[in-house]
């Protein structure tokens, strides 16, 4: 599994707020291989979000390459960009981003409905298989609004799955959830790296990186320091010693 | 993105949303009925116009008398005398595109049998003149050629004078009535024909040889008119020529004069009737357009709020893949479907509403297919016309903003 999944190199990205010039990304490269849990973390203005976006290409950056999965993405235009999103990323974000009022499946399905490519019972069948791995068989047909926030983010996991992506991105996946249900998200997301998914977990809290294999962290636009975790935690172990909540 | 998904996740996003689609829809489902129902009013009395002139013959022509001075003086119509028997007899004999003529000279007075008496109008004219003008004899005949040349004291009568002269049901055939002081045997009866549609009673009236009314009655060597019919409605504008040389040259008009008579074929009459009509339909559809236009706008009002607040699910649709013209897409289809649904509606409330008119109001209505068709095509282009910008708005917004929007 030497296969980059992710090249970055000398990554620079310029904003223009009024008449000054912002640097978010002072030039960012790092390399990420194919079955890779990494959490990519910074504080508020360190360029994560930035990173986030180019990562998700739904920004090209001002300078440097991006290669995802071997292809470049910065001369790409904005539709095949959307094409290369649909085939090649799931995203998982902070507050679900589920349509209101749809079924579980109908939510799932919805990259699937970009991709001419499959028949309806291709979707049908993807999309139940992904909501089976993320725990959520037995919710097929429940709206977004009888669920919980777990369980809502359990179908977004699965909305990212479905169509088979290169890298899951999770933007503060956990953000909104509490420390039980959190957990919970974290035993799914290391269950899908065993079986060799590659996940980009951005976040600020520290105490995620403690779960996963690699740890990015930036400040002020660049890399500051970029480390392998020789210990990660099992968030399984880590549930199971959390106080049982009394009903 | 095939366009069966596109059409969905279209129909999708409004059954989400039914009620506020309704209200949308509200405005374009009362602009199509009113376009149907104005359009079916409008049409009905047109064609009712229509169907009664064709009865009284589409291929007739009417000639008159007119456009004489005498010393400078513009004459009345009815005291041009340039119309002879000679003219009526040449066009009968020698247009080929005129199948039948008749003179006409008319007179009114009272009509008296014993102590019952009624106004009526005595019509000098051949037996021609009545399968030109559709009149039908019941009961007895038509006067003959030869009471014509002796210009005999002979009437067919309408239902009307027969209903007032002969109240209990006395058989009228055979019967003699007095015109003025003039004694008619009755020869024949017509059939009722009721009233035109400008409410003139086409059974008050008698028919006597034209002779009868020249010599008897009025006294006079002049005709008031010739009524022709042509060969067929094609042919109506040769028989206007054929007729108008024949008359020119009777009457030895240089080249050049002014016309002494006017020709006017039914045609024309249908036209000059119709128009009227014609004209109050186009100003109700006008009207009704406008509402529809009106419509259109609180569809582009709607679905610019929509996109406002979908801003994020607009974002996610990005984010997973949509393309700029997916979305375009998407907000277009939906644009359409509630203005064609609410076209749908609009269409059926707009036939029975038309129906409601006829029931209560006894208008004549005809629904035309092509109103129909015309209303779902405009209903089409309203939703994409007005659906565009919006749509549009959608489809540019940056997929990273609209993520971030709360």
């Amino acid at each position: 599994m030497d296969k980059e999944v992710i090249k970055l190199e000398d990554i620079k990205r310029d904003f223009k707020v009024g008449s000054e010039v912002v640097h978010a990304l002072r030039g960012v490269s790092f390399s990420i291989m194919e079955g890779e849990f990494v959490t990519i973390m910074g504080s508020s203005g360190s360029g994560k979000s930035t990173l986030l976006n180019t990562l998700g290409c739904l920004d090209t950056p001002t300078s440097g390459e991006y290669y995802l999965d071997g292809v470049a993405v910065r001369t790409m235009n904005k539709d095949q960009r959307a094409t290369l999103r649909n085939r090649k990323i799931g995203f998982v974000f902070q507050n679900y981003n589920l349509l209101a009022k749809t079924t579980a499946i109908e939510n799932v399905e919805l990259p699937l409905l970009y991709n001419p490519k499959y028949s309806k019972k291709e979707r049908y069948d993807m999309s139940v298989e992904a909501l089976k791995a993320v725990g959520l068989g037995d919710r097929l047909e429940h709206k977004s609004n009888q669920m919980s926030g777990g369980q809502m983010q359990r179908v977004a996991i699965a909305r990212a799955l479905v169509n088979n992506p290169a890298v899951i991105l999770a933007d503060e996946a956990t953000g909104n959830l509490d420390t039980r249900t959190s957990f919970e998200v974290l035993v799914l997301f290391q269950k899908l790296h065993s079986e060799g998914r590659t996940i980009i977990f951005v976040t600020h809290n520290p105490e995620i990186a403690m779960y996963s294999t690699r740890t990015i962290t930036l400040k002020d636009g660049r890399v500051i320091s970029d480390e392998y975790n020789g210990k990660v935690l099992d968030a399984a172990e880590a549930l199971a010693a959390l106080p049982v909540e009394k009903e | 993105m095939n366009f069966a998904n596109l059409f969905r996740i279209a129909l999708k996003a409004l059954s989400n949303n039914k009620f506020r689609g309704f209200l949308t829809m509200l405005g374009i489902i009362i602009g199509v009925g009113s376009v149907i129902t104005m359009l079916a009013i409008g049409q009905g009395s047109k064609k009712s116009i229509q169907a009664e002139i064709s009865e009284m013959g589409s291929n007739m022509i009417m000639v008159s008398p007119g456009a004489e001075r005498r010393g400078g003086v513009r004459m009345s119509r009815d005291d041009v005398q340039t119309l002879k028997v000679k003219d009526f007899e040449d066009i009968r004999d020698n247009c080929k595109y005129v199948t039948l003529a008749s003179p006409t000279v008319n007179a009114s007075g009272q009509a008296v049998y014993g102590a019952n008496n009624t106004p009526t109008s005595v019509y000098g004219v051949t037996q021609d003149y009545l399968d030109i003008r559709g009149y039908k004899v019941k009961d007895g005949d038509v006067f003959s050629d030869q009471d014509i040349h002796t210009s005999a004291k002979v009437c067919v009568v309408g239902q009307t004078v027969v209903d007032v002269l002969f109240p209990n049901g006395e058989e009228p055939v055979g019967k003699v009535i007095r015109f003025g002081s003039i004694p008619f045997r009755i020869v024949g009866v017509l059939e009722s024909k009721g009233t035109n549609t400008m409410g003139q009673d086409q059974d008050d009236l008698m028919f006597v040889p034209y002779t009868t009314v020249m010599k008897r009655i009025q006294a006079v060597t002049y005709l008031q008119g010739i009524t022709c019919s042509a060969i067929s409605e094609e042919y109506t504008d040769q028989a206007i020529e054929e007729i108008g040389e024949i008359l020119r040259e009777n009457h030895k008009l240089k080249e050049g004069a002014e016309d002494d008579f006017n020709i006017r074929s039914q045609q024309e009459l249908s036209s000059m009737m119709t128009s009227t009509s014609d004209m109050m339909s186009t100003l109700l559809a006008a009207v009704a357009a406008i509402s529809l236009i009106v419509g259109g706008i609180g569809i582009m009002n709607i679905m610019y709020v929509s996109v406002t607040e979908r801003t994020k699910e607009i974002g996610l649709r990005m984010s997973i893949g949509a393309k700029g013209r997916d979305i375009l897409s998407q907000f277009l289809i939906e644009a359409t479907l509630l203005s064609v649904a609410g076209g749908v509606i609009g269409v059926i409330l707009g036939i029975v509403a038309a129906y409601v008119v006829k029931v209560l109001l006894s208008y004549p209505i005809s629904i035309s297919t092509g109103s129909i068709i015309l209303s779902f095509v405009v209903c089409t282009v309203i939703g994409i016309f007005f659906g565009w910008y919006p749509a549009r708005k959608a489809s540019n917004l940056d997929p990273i903003e609209a993520l971030r929007y709360e």
